[in-house]
């Protein structure tokens, strides 16, 4: 595999492509069906958000392989309206859209390392790593 | 792409085999009322045994519409949501709680049978 693919999200059908190039990545390098339809369920979150809320962008995977950890990293990166308040959508049922507010408390519950960068009006980058054990 | 619904007797049967988009899962929703409206059927069964997924959206869509059929009279139950797929719904937060669930198709059609005292 290459250092980083990506996948661009433009259309709803591309959640689903995303998620399914995640799971085969992440069965690639040896996690268990559950880890893997986490790490699914993770990138269908963020790649949703994306097309809900920015309308474009894309989520890209890359292999970490060092000599201590092995891991798989997700960075979903738009150049969306920005998360003004980042401490109210990280909580649990928060939500502008009518939906359950679980994506982003899920996503982080769901990985193992969480990290969202926003600025208003700029966009939003959200890196998220699942540990292989 | 459309999710088939099945008659058996009084009863409905989805089994979601394939990936599901958004749209499907919305136009399934509407689907499934309409098909209850027109055939009276006063229970439902969806298996989920090939479901390798279900993110936020899929479940709201699916508790959903166990509450919309509940409304028009029709009980729902899911059956077969793989163990994985449990512990993701739990690391998201979602429980639902109100909805009724079996292991399998099987016993989802005898909890419908012992529900509706039929
Ligand atoms: N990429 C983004 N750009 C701008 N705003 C975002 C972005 N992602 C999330 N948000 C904001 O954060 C809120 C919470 O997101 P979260 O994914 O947790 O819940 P939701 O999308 O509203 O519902 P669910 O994911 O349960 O269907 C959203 O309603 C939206 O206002
Ligand atoms: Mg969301």
């Amino acid at each position: 595999m290459a250092l980083q693919s990506c996948v661009n999200i433009k259309k709803e059908w591309d959640i689903v492509g995303a998620r399914q190039m995640g799971r085969d990545i992440a069965r690639e390098m040896g996690f268990g069906t559950v880890d893997q339809a986490r790490i699914a369920t993770a990138i269908s979150e963020l790649a949703r958000n994306i097309y809900l809320y920015a309308g474009s962008g894309k989520v890209c995977f890359e292999k970490i392989d060092t000599i201590e950890k092995r891991g798989m990293c997700m960075i979903a990166t738009d150049a969306g309206p920005g998360i003004v308040d980042i401490g109210q959508v990280m909580e649990d049922g928060f939500t502008t859209s009518s939906g359950l507010g679980a994506g982003l408390p899920g996503v982080r519950r769901l990985m193992d390392e969480f990290d969202i960068k926003s600025a208003k009006n700029v966009g939003t980058e959200i890196k998220a790593i699942k540990w292989l054990r | 792409m459309r999710i088939p619904i099945l008659k058996l007797h009084n009863y409905l049967l989805i089994s979601i085999q394939t990936e599901i988009d958004d749209n499907t899962a919305i136009q399934f929703q509407e689907d499934l009322l309409s098909k209850i409206h027109q055939s009276g059927s006063s229970g439902v069964v969806i298996d989920l045994t090939s479901v390798e997924i279900i993110d936020s959206f899929i479940a709201k869509v699916l508790g959903d519409v166990v509450t919309m059929s509940d409304l028009m009279g029709a009980k729902v139950v899911l059956t077969g949501i793989q163990p994985a797929v449990a512990m993701t719904l739990i690391d998201l937060g979602i429980h639902l709680q109100n909805v009724p669930t079996a292991l399998n198709l099987e016993q989802g059609l005898s909890r419908l049978h012992q529900e509706l005292g039929e």
